[in-house]
């Protein structure tokens, strides 16, 4: 029998893993909403990884000023989004720019939610007084409107992409906190982690092992939503002077250096907006597509 | 009740199916049925094998998946099928009602009974808020309720389980209904309180004059309250008949099979081990040709059962009793029951645990001001009060409770998840209900080891079969080289009979059985001298659970490992268990033997608890004891006997007043009672078969 003999095989952790994520993200195709996310998000990822065979020119050097979408250049390429007041080709600046955000973005919430988790699985597992003080904790930074904690942090640190991952993190892994304490406190009393106490495990382990693995599904969907609002984070960041110090391309760095002349050229900001957004609404629909397809079945 | 009766409800050749994904799933199949007026018809069925569906389609409740295919409902001569969404309001809830499991779950928590009462007359019928009024206490009454105007005050949490079922049934008779559907009434109670419930529904036909079709997977409880009976088994009936006929001479092999999975009160596990039915139940699109049954049933015939559906047949010289079987005339149990195998039972050995005098209290901080003025500003709750029993090797102690009290505690405490409060318990003559699990030595840890009650959540759902026992293996140190751990998962897998390329599964590709079968596994992975099983079958189907016992039976009678068993079910109990501990708020009461235990003299609390076992055998003849009240709260216990606010035989002041001391029948029978010894010893027994003068003294 073709089951028997199967057994007999070492165990192959690695390949069924791999097996069950290409599975998952099958069953995504049953969700329009949710492929139409996916395609978005992969879009800018492609464009991200190629983005010295998309770009022809030099995204931080001076060409030609106030060239508008579609004027040909002296090396005798394309602007084929303009160029902006300082002579940079827009479109080599989005391109460049996507990397920053599908650097920084991601960074920062897995980040936040190394952080977030492991407050969250101390305050629900361990409850009581560790509980208590965590939580005060997080309603004290809740309390504070976000932007205001931004500007808080970067101005006391500096502006720099690794210090925005550090006041992102900062900022939201309260909210992952509540989330994860939320979903221990139910799952905490499994009879499966009465097995593990029962047989002397730690605490770290039924926490990471026995606890975690199995919140990972209102987690993933949370995670995809939080990449969208940090996304918009890192633009707000960049518009307000605190993302990355120029010269290097920066989406929302883009929009606040343009915005002046929106009226005349409407498109130096208007492309950098519709690059925002459109991974925004990606992460989102994705978001979306995984929840719909996580409450199925 | 006469045969010119226009006929309740008819189902007519039913096909009901639920459309999903995957495509369609057949639930039912030609299903026919018919309900004379206050007749109790009752449905008995595993779970998956249609019965809930049958009831959702009657109340043409079928949610947006399901539909009915072909097929009539017959209700007093309206066809159900064919009324509008407004027809069959005007009839849901006045003319049929519904009671379902859970009665927590069918009462709003936010309104006063009285206000969830009054809207059924209120929405049915033109009659003021006073006569609505008076109808529901009379209602309440009716349905036994002592206290009927301080229930119409309260909200739904202010009552007991038993409580809100009694008033949920009333809400349902409150319309005069022609016909009640009750799934599972009885179900989420404890034994002694569902023993009033279903005294309570045997009533309802005679009083109220109301059919009833009552939903169950307990032959026992069928047979003390249905008139007819329809056994379902994957979506179709495969055999009906009046109680008598049935129970007498089931003629269905499932039918058959069923009978054989349940432990009888009159048998123990050395004289008469149970017979699970093999394989599992088929999924609605795995169904075989012919016979659904066919290929777990010992009497397949190949050519004949495997041909084309076959219709149900009348068994000859009984009009109500039909059979859908081929062969029922052919097979013979009388020689098919006399071939079974009895085992031995084995040796006792030497003491392994001893409880002395153990005790767990928690504390209960309250901190309103009143109490801080009081200076009482902690409680306690007394869990468990001076526990005293041991165990030997070998031996299956079981402990047997209602709900809340205490042996679950008793657990906690034994496999070192909480600490107790004063006393000791030895385990191989060391303490250790002081020492948390953390503290304990890898050999404690590893000969202490527990079997879950709920199948779903005794397996991480992350993990994979494999990886979960071969963590056991390594944390207890059994094997520590990956090929020999490897090795020894697969003969656990052999152990509990499952195949061996489980080990590459997820749980959730498992059933309820084989889940609790791993878990199985898990507890004698490090070969362990003390296993506790807390109601390790109790969620799973009769037949399943068959299955489960006697592996847990086997792999402990080749371990020489000590069980304790903890049950509510005194079936179970009486026929797995050499010693039985009766535990009633915190306090054994009574502690012995099985077979002293199971005869006089009886703790009156055994008695109550023996009368409210339902039985599936019409022969037996049963004192009935309904006690009143529900269990006292564990916040505020009875000052004297914990006992004595249900007791039938209180017997004065005293039981009020002093906590009575252990009376010694025999060695090692104890009775906590105030009643001496010899006036209890008197007492008739409970349970007894005709012809026998004391079955239990046989």
């Amino acid at each position: 029998m073709t089951i028997q003999s199967m057994s007999k095989m070492p165990s192959v952790g690695f390949a069924a893993g791999m097996w069950r994520v290409i599975k998952s993200i099958a069953l995504l195709r049953e969700s329009w909403v949710g492929m139409i996310g996916a395609f978005l998000v992969l879009f800018w990822i492609l464009v991200a990884v190629f983005a010295p065979l998309i770009t022809q020119f030099d995204p931080n050097a001076s060409i030609q000023p106030y060239a508008r979408p579609g004027t040909l250049s002296a090396s005798g390429s394309i602007f084929w989004l303009g160029t902006d007041h300082l002579g940079r080709d827009i479109l080599s600046r989005i391109v460049w720019g996507s990397r920053t955000v599908l650097f920084y973005a991601p960074l920062a919430t897995l980040s936040a939610y190394t952080v977030g988790i492991l407050m969250g699985l101390m305050a629900g597992y361990r409850g009581g007084l560790v509980d208590d003080i965590l939580s005060r904790i997080s309603d004290i930074i809740l309390s504070f409107p976000v932007l205001v904690l931004y500007i808080i942090v970067i101005a006391t640190i500096g502006a720099s992409g690794f210090n925005i991952v550090i006041a992102i993190t900062f900022a939201s892994s309260p909210g992952i906190m509540r989330i994860v304490r939320g979903l221990v406190l139910d799952l905490r009393n499994r009879d499966y982690v009465a097995a593990a106490l029962t047989r002397g495990e730690s605490d770290w382990r039924i926490m990471l092992y026995e606890i975690l693995p199995n919140a990972r599904g209102p987690l993933i969907v949370d995670a995809c939503l939080r990449l969208g609002y940090v996304i918009i984070t890192i633009g707000v960041l960049g518009f307000l002077g605190l993302g990355l110090p120029p010269p290097d391309p920066d989406w929302g760095g883009m929009v606040n250096e343009t915005r002046q002349m929106a009226i005349v050229f409407p498109y130096m900001t208007l492309f950098p907006c519709i690059s925002i957004s459109s991974l925004i609404l990606g992460f989102n629909l994705l978001a979306d597509g995984l929840r719909e397809i996580s409450l199925r079945d | 009740m006469t045969d010119t009766d226009e006929p309740v409800l008819v189902c007519k050749d039913l096909c009901i199916s639920y459309y999903t994904r995957a495509g369609e799933i057949p639930a039912v199949v030609d299903f026919s049925l018919t309900v004379r007026p206050g007749e109790t018809i009752g449905i008995v069925g595993e779970s998956g094998c249609g019965k809930s569906t049958v009831a959702m389609a009657i109340m043409q409740h079928m949610g947006a998946n399901g539909g009915i295919k072909s097929g009539s409902i017959t209700f007093k001569g309206r066809d159900l099928t064919r009324l509008n969404e407004e027809e069959l309001r005007s009839i849901r809830g006045s003319e049929i009602s519904m009671i379902y499991q859970e009665p927590f779950a069918s009462l709003n928590p936010s309104l006063k009974i009285s206000t969830q009462l009054m809207e059924v007359p209120l929405a049915h019928e033109n009659i003021s808020k006073a006569e609505a009024r008076e109808r529901s206490v009379q209602i309440l009454r009716d349905v036994k309720i002592a206290d009927p105007e301080r229930v119409m005050n309260s909200y739904p949490h202010q009552l007991s389980g038993g409580q809100q079922q009694r008033a949920v049934i009333a809400m349902g008779l409150l319309s005069k209904p022609s016909l009640l559907l009750l799934d599972e009434p009885t179900t989420a109670l404890d034994v002694t309180v569902e023993a009033g419930i279903v005294n309570l529904i045997a009533d309802i036909s005679e009083k109220f004059n109301t059919s009833q079709i009552y939903i169950s997977h307990n032959l026992g409880l069928i047979l003390e309250t249905c008139d007819r009976v329809f056994v379902m088994y994957s979506g179709e009936i495969v055999e009906e008949g009046t109680i008598k006929s049935l129970f007498n001479s089931p003629r269905h092999p499932y039918t058959h099979g069923l009978f054989s999975c349940i432990p009888l009160i009159t048998t123990d596990k050395n004289a008469a081990p149970l017979k699970p039915i093999r394989g599992q139940l088929p999924l609605p699109f795995e169904r075989p040709l012919g016979c659904y049954f066919g290929p777990r049933c010992d009497h397949f015939l190949q050519g004949v059962c495997d041909q084309a559906h076959f219709q149900m047949k009348t068994v000859g010289g009984e009009p109500d009793h039909r059979v859908r079987c081929l062969r029922y005339e052919e097979i013979d149990y009388k020689q098919v029951v006399s071939n079974t195998e009895t085992k031995v039972s084995p040796e006792i050995g030497k003491r392994v645990l001893d409880v002395d005098g153990m005790k767990k209290y928690y504390e209960v901080k309250d901190s309103s001001l009143a109490a801080l003025i009081s200076g009482k500003s902690v409680r306690y709750v007394k869990a468990n009060e001076k526990l005293n029993f041991t165990a030997h090797e070998s031996e299956t102690v079981a402990i047997v409770g209602e709900s809340g009290c205490g042996k679950s505690t008793f657990a906690k405490v034994l496999m070192g998840l909480e600490t107790g409060t004063g006393g000791e318990i030895r385990h191989n003559g060391k303490e250790i209900s002081h020492i948390k699990v953390r503290d304990r030595s890898t050999e404690q840890i590893r000969s202490l080891q527990m079997v879950f009650q709920n199948p779903f959540d005794t397996l991480n759902p992350s993990h994979s079969i494999g990886g979960q026992i071969s963590r056991v293996i390594r944390q207890f140190g059994v094997e520590t080289d990956k090929k020999k751990v490897f090795d020894l998962v697969m003969t656990l897998l052999d152990t509990v009979k499952l195949p061996r390329d489980f080990y590459f599964r997820k749980p959730r590709q498992l059933s309820g059985g084989q889940k609790q079968r791993i878990g199985i596994a898990r507890a004698f992975a490090g070969n362990p001298s003390i296993v506790i099983a807390d109601e390790p079958v109790s969620a799973l189907d009769v037949s399943v659970a068959a299955a489960v016992t006697e592996l847990l039976m086997d792999i402990q009678r080749e371990h020489k490992t000590t069980l304790l068993f903890i049950s509510h079910d005194l079936s179970v109990v009486r026929y797995l268990s050499d010693r039985i501990v009766v535990m009633y708020l915190g306090h054994i009461l009574e502690r012995g033997t099985t077979a002293e235990v199971f005869a006089p003299p009886y703790h009156p609390y055994t008695e109550a608890l023996l009368s409210a076992v339902p039985i599936a055998d019409p022969d037996i003849i049963k004192r009935r004891i309904v006690l009143k009240g529900d269990l006292p709260s564990a916040m505020n216990p009875p000052k004297g006997c914990p006992f004595c606010t249900r007791c039938h035989r209180r017997i004065g002041d005293i039981c009020d007043l002093e906590l009575p001391s252990e009376q010694l029948v025999k060695d090692r029978h104890v009775i906590k009672c105030h009643i001496p010894v010899d006036v209890l010893s008197r007492i008739e027994p409970v349970i007894r078969k005709p012809g026998e003068s004391d079955l239990n003294h046989a």
